[in-house]
């Protein structure tokens, strides 16, 4: 692998801004030591668990939990009218029944929780529960639950958002027109850290403490406040070890209950999901059908687009109006174009609820639009990259919102620099060892079988929460005799944020000892680790507090040294004049003195869209380009994935080491999303809630990356840097599914479809052999 | 409640109390003997998190009965290492093959278990060896740096 | 609940004897149920210490492989050189973890539809050696695994032994699945050409209840191999195309989640095209 930045480690420097600074935590999880929120206990400590709906859809007839109460361990059984507030939650609207009531929505829904001694006796108090269920005809097409005649599985109605997007000149049509239709399925954001949470209660229930692995402290907070009566004070929650999120712990899973239990029984109690349960326990990326329709002028150039989305949001809103919102504002990709006519739907069914999974609409948009350039440089007679060249975005151009976009957008410079990455010096269908062919350890393919294909992708993310969302962040910097400790409630994920707030107070104070406090809401919001926000949200609030503490240390130096604290700066380690260039010591001007500010940081304000689709909603964006070269065995349909290259915009590498991490992993979850990942879902009932039938890629799966970072620092961002969390997740897809096409079409002549996402093997032989795709195909 | 009995993990004899009839190694060390490296992510075999080394050999904790390996020596990733850190989780470190590292436990088992058999592992070989460990977070190609360069120092080479 | 673990065969039929214990193996398959909420009621006896039943011999044209041997042992030689199909089947289970666990004899006992080493000990007409207490039975693969997930093993039988004949000619097994590796066989197909006795057979899995044999398109490849005479002949494409299409007949697919009855169909023609392929390549070369 090649990259542009250095890696070398903390070791050799500092560990300030730039530098590859290894995690602080990094130790602890390499010997096992690292607590995750399934690792807690407490003496005493009950067991939890959840009773939940076998039914996409059902009233609920009769609900007997005596039985429950009668096994031997079993503590307490808990249903929706011992919910002590508000029976509610979600992101955005609260639709969502804490525990269910007279109906069930989807499969998974929890109906009862209980507490008792072991596992085993939950598992028996689990199944003794008696409830009497009236199945009911699930609502699982989203094209019907568009229609208002549709009968609503929901007091809110079956539409969660409709949004429409007007631009220009609705009647311009171009010399070209291509067309296509992408069915895109639901991934799952499969941490592998399963939903684990410990609430203990305060003596005499007046408020609990839940250790919980989350995305948003804060969030869970004022949920769990509404729904336990306490005020948000008495809920204090600390953020537990977190094993991934992805998203999809931005959404309540287990808060709620495990905090109910705790305080009923007045122990601690442990909620762990297993893994099935997870499947169904928390939201996962909307399935969408998108259809497109790209104009283009004589010169390829694009005049219009006509776009269609329908995202199914399954049972409960979440922030499925926030995913349509970036998946239609994000319809002409990195490109510009004046015109444009998009209706976006998301609704709801009783398949399983949808909300945040890492790219956030955008995947899915951008799965469809980079396709459409994909015809349209087929029907121009141009190659995929000159298409793309030719319609570039550049700062100042708008968006169909008519949003001017003003973040460094490099997409040329993305698009050159994934070009000259070097391709793969792997022959075609080396046969040394099985996993160098398509079908892997399988044997199922010989050298003369294979076909390779490249492919490109280039996308358009935002950054941050859009349409007026004011999603701040808060750090507190105390320096105590030259201790330097930060305090935030910025979830930590695995992302790396923990290593990059040291380096950055380093860096601004000219301090090296820096700890963390515990990450808990004993400080302001930080906001949802999610939106490629951290880096510049958190990191900011760390800055900005970093700063104010440095002004008070300059200002004990003028004090000491003489003239004005604007007369002295940091540098390095010392704090020295500027005009005559005397220094000293940092640590000498803060010994015995303490320091603690505390800041919020908060973007530029943004708007709603209004019915038009018209509106400056998003903050800022970040791009991104890939490649992908991969050997096809086009009659068996099976796919080798032999190398990525990628060019990302992101501004500035704080820690280059950690950035290659967040890209590499990102490139990961995009090519589960092309050939691997599907839930399954089959009239409202999930096939394949396991690991041996949900496949995410392994090591064996998984090729080279090439990396180019592309470092313009944005003048908008408070370190220069721009996330960097969703951009290698989102156009990697489209590229490995446009070099299958690629591939294909060297077996047989004529354009090649692939509508489905993940392209399953017999799509691949279909499309081989030169037949039509209907649009609902088993496999 | 089955007969109280004994394992031997990271070369000490444990008792194992209140054990609970046919449950896996993953569950005693867990929640019976307090060793809580070795991590839960999907109690079938299909992931690698719970791995330990069985006389050696690598295996899931979750597939394993505790109770039928009372005379095998088990080591967990609790037991790797000379003063408590060894060459390859340093690597790991270093290389940034860590990011949530809730897979991370199980990797390391697997790699030790790898470099111990395969000295001079191709990439091939550690994709081969390591297919068994899935990670969500890193893609796995600073995990491959990272045995990379604990083979290479092993062998003496310079980087 | 009683775990015991016997030291050796006759201890553990011993405690078999009753009917009442389950045995374990690798608990690559118990073990799942176990921690899926299906606890154990049953007494355990663990095999994990009889070391008679978890090695391998070759003995002459027969390789001998205890019930409890791991995919590992399997894999290596000298099953490697031997059976060359039955070292690749076991290479392609899962991952290091569960082959240093899994048995062949645990696999013949689930009798999963998608069990790896089925079709190849199938088209190898291997013999399973069973045992209890008080007698031993020679099985074919068919007469011991009679439906999906069923045997006709007695509650106090235990696999001992796979007897797998070492036959000279080109064999391999071919899995399908959709990642690169840690996959249940979407197809599985097995094709051993034995010069001596001038015949192809094929072990098909995933496209059945059971691991299928294609006694018709095992005739017509004998007849595409050799001619009437017993001389070996090269097969053309037509051949190969039509032996393949008899296999496609063979197979019983069903759609599931995993796949659909065309992929399973096309795919099994397709593998057992191939590998006619290079059996008729490696034949011609020698």
């Amino acid at each position: 692998m090649t990259t542009t930045t250095d890696t070398t480690n903390q070791t050799a420097g500092r560990g300030v801004i730039g530098a590859s600074v290894t995690r602080p935590d990094g130790v602890a999880k390499v010997r096992g030591e690292f607590e995750f929120s399934s690792d807690l206990s407490a003496d005493g400590a009950l067991w939890g668990a959840t009773l939940r709906s076998p039914y996409p859809r059902a009233r609920i007839v009769r609900l007997d939990t005596s039985p429950a109460l009668g096994i031997a361990g079993v503590t307490c059984v808990l249903t929706a009218e011992d919910v002590p507030g508000r029976n509610a939650f979600g992101l955005v609207d609260a639709d969502q029944p804490v525990l269910a009531v007279d109906e069930v929505r989807f499969v998974g829904e929890p109906v009862a929780i209980v507490a008792a001694e072991s596992p085993e006796a939950c598992a028996a108090a689990l199944a003794a529960i008696i409830v009497d269920y009236e199945e009911l005809t699930p609502l699982i097409d989203p094209e019907v639950a568009i229609d208002p005649a549709s009968e609503s599985i929901h007091p809110s109605g079956n539409v969660i958002r409709h949004q429409r997007i007007e631009c220009g000149d609705p009647t311009v049509s171009g010399h070209f027109v291509v067309e296509g239709t992408y069915e895109i399925g639901m991934q799952d954001q499969a941490f592998l850290g399963l939903e684990a949470a410990m609430a203990i209660p305060d003596p005499g229930g007046t408020g609990v403490e839940l250790h919980v692995a989350t995305q948003w402290l804060h969030e869970d907070q004022a949920q769990l406040a509404a729904s336990l009566a306490l005020p948000p004070e008495a809920v204090r929650l600390t953020l537990g070890g977190v094993g991934g999120a992805f998203g999809g712990r931005e959404d309540l899973s287990l808060q709620v209950h495990t905090c109910m239990l705790a305080l009923r029984t007045g122990r601690p109690v442990r909620i762990h999901y297993s893994r099935p349960e997870s499947f169904v326990g928390h939201v996962h990326r909307h399935p969408a059908s998108i259809t497109m329709r790209h104009h283009a002028d004589v010169n390829g150039r694009l005049v219009k687009i006509e776009a269609r989305f329908v995202l199914d949001g399954g049972a409960y809103a979440s922030t499925s109006s926030a995913v349509l919102v970036n998946a239609v504002t994000h319809t002409q990709g990195p490109y510009r174009c004046d015109n444009a006519v998009v209706d976006g739907w998301a609704v709801r069914t009783n398949n399983l609820p949808c909300g945040a999974m890492r790219g956030f609409g955008v995947v899915q948009a951008c799965i469809a639009h980079e396709a459409q350039m994909d015809k349209l440089a087929e029907a121009c007679g141009m190659s995929p990259l000159e298409v793309r060249r030719i319609n570039a975005m550049a700062t100042g151009d708008r968006l169909i919102t008519g949003q001017i976009v003003e973040s460094v957008a490099p997409v040329l410079r993305c698009i050159d620099e994934t070009d000259r990455l070097p391709l793969p010096d792997v022959p075609l269908a080396p046969a040394d060892h099985p996993y160098g062919l398509p079908g892997g350890a399988g044997l199922t393919t010989t050298p003369s079988d294979v076909v390779r294909g490249i492919g490109y992708g280039v996308s358009i993310k935002n950054l941050m929460y859009s349409e007026g969302f004011d999603d701040f962040s808060t750090a507190r910097c105390i320096v105590d005799n030259g201790q330097v400790t930060l305090k935030f409630a910025t979830a930590e994920v695995g992302q790396g944020f923990v290593t990059i707030a040291p380096q950055i107070a380093r860096t601004v104070l000219g301090l090296d000892a820096v700890d963390i406090d515990t990450i808990d809401t004993g400080v302001g919001s930080a906001g949802s680790t999610s939106a490629s926000r951290q880096t510049w949200m958190s990191g900011g609030a760390v800055d900005a507090a970093c700063r104010k503490v440095r002004e008070k240390i300059l200002e004990a130096a003028a004090a000491q040294m003489g003239g004005a604290s604007v007369e002295y700066t940091v540098d390095n380690t010392d704090v020295v004049h500027l005009g005559d260039g005397r220094r000293m010591p940092v640590v000498d001007i803060v010994r015995d003195r303490l320091y603690d500010e505390t800041v919020e940081y908060h973007h530029r304000p943004t708007v709603p869209l209004d019915q038009s689709g018209r509106g400056d909603c998003h903050t800022a964006f970040a791009f991104a380009a890939h490649r992908a070269v991969v050997d096809v065995d086009v009659e068996l349909g099976l796919v080798k994935v032999i190398q990525i290259a990628t060019a990302q915009d992101v501004g500035r590498a704080l820690n280059p080491l950690s950035v290659i991490g967040q890209i590499e992993g990102g490139i990961a979850q995009g090519l589960g999303l092309a050939v691997y990942e599907e839930i399954i879902m089959d009239g409202g009932h999930i096939r394949n809630a396991s690991f041996t039938d949900y496949l995410l890629p392994t090591i064996a799966d998984m090729p080279p990356v090439e990396i180019a970072l592309i470092e313009e620092p944005d003048p908008q961002a408070p370190l220069g840097a721009k996330g960097v969390g969703e951009p290698p997740c989102i156009s990697v897809t489209p590229a490995v599914i446009a070099a299958i096409r690629d591939a294909i079409s060297q077996v047989r002549p004529g354009p090649v479809d692939l509508p489905h996402i993940p392209v399953r093997p017999m799509d691949i032989v279909r499309a081989a052999r030169g037949e039509s795709l209907s649009r609902a195909m088993a496999d | 409640m089955s007969k109280p009995y004994q394992l031997h993990v990271n070369g000490q004899t444990l008792d194992v109390p209140d054990p609970v009839p046919g449950e896996s190694l993953m569950t005693v060390l867990r929640e019976r003997l307090g060793l809580r490296g070795t991590k839960t992510a999907c109690s079938e075999g299909e992931c690698g998190s719970c791995s330990v080394l069985v006389d050696g050999e690598l295996m899931c904790s979750c597939l394993v009965m505790a109770a039928a390996v009372t005379d095998r020596a088990i080591t967990t990733v609790e037991g790797l290492g000379d003063d408590g850190i060894s060459d390859i989780q340093r690597a790991f470190v270093e290389c940034g093959a860590v990011q949530c590292g809730f897979c991370t436990p199980g990797l390391i088992v697997a790699a030790h278990a790898l470099l111990d058999r395969h000295p001079d592992a191709t990439t091939d070989t550690v994709r081969e060896e390591l297919a068994g460990n899935l990670c969500r977070c890193t893609g796995y190609g600073r995990i491959i740096d990272a045995i990379h360069s604990v083979a290479i120092a092993r062998r003496g080479d310079r980087p | 609940m009683l775990v015991s673990t016997p030291r050796s065969l006759e201890e553990a039929l011993a405690a078999l004897g009753d009917g009442s214990c389950r045995p374990l193996a690798g608990g690559t398959d118990l073990m799942v149920a176990v921690n899926h909420g299906h606890p154990m009621t049953s007494d355990v006896v663990s095999l994990d210490r009889v070391d008679e039943i978890r090695g391998l011999t070759l003995d002459g044209d027969v390789v001998r492989i205890g019930g409890a041997a791991t995919w590992t042992l399997i894999a290596d030689e000298p099953v490697r050189s031997t059976v060359p199909a039955l070292a690749q089947a076991a290479r392609t289970v899962g991952s290091p973890q569960i082959r240093n666990a899994g048995t062949i004899g645990g696999n013949i006992a689930t009798a999963s539809p998608a069990g790896d080493s089925l079709g190849v000990l199938a088209a190898l007409d291997a013999t399973v050696e069973v045992r209890s207490a008080s007698c031993t039975r020679l099985m074919a693969i068919p007469d011991v695994i009679i439906g999906p997930k069923v045997t006709s093993l007695e509650a106090d039988e235990l696999i001992v032994a796979v007897h797998v004949p070492v036959v000279r000619g080109w064999q391999s097994y071919a899995k399908v699945g959709v990642r690169n590796a840690m996959v249940i066989a979407t197809v599985g197909v097995a094709t051993v050409v034995n010069e001596e006795a001038r015949s192809v057979s094929f072990g098909l899995t995933s496209v059945g209840p059971t691991p299928l044999r294609c006694p018709d398109a095992e005739v017509a490849a004998c007849e595409a191999f050799w001619t009437l005479d017993g001389t070996p002949r090269t097969p053309t494409a037509r051949d190969i195309g039509h032996i393949a299409e008899l296999v496609m007949e063979g197979a019983q697919p069903i759609d599931d989640h995993r796949s659909s009855v065309e992929y399973r169909r096309h795919s099994v023609g397709v593998l057992a095209a191939r590998h006619l392929r290079t059996a008729a390549r490696t034949l011609r070369e020698q």
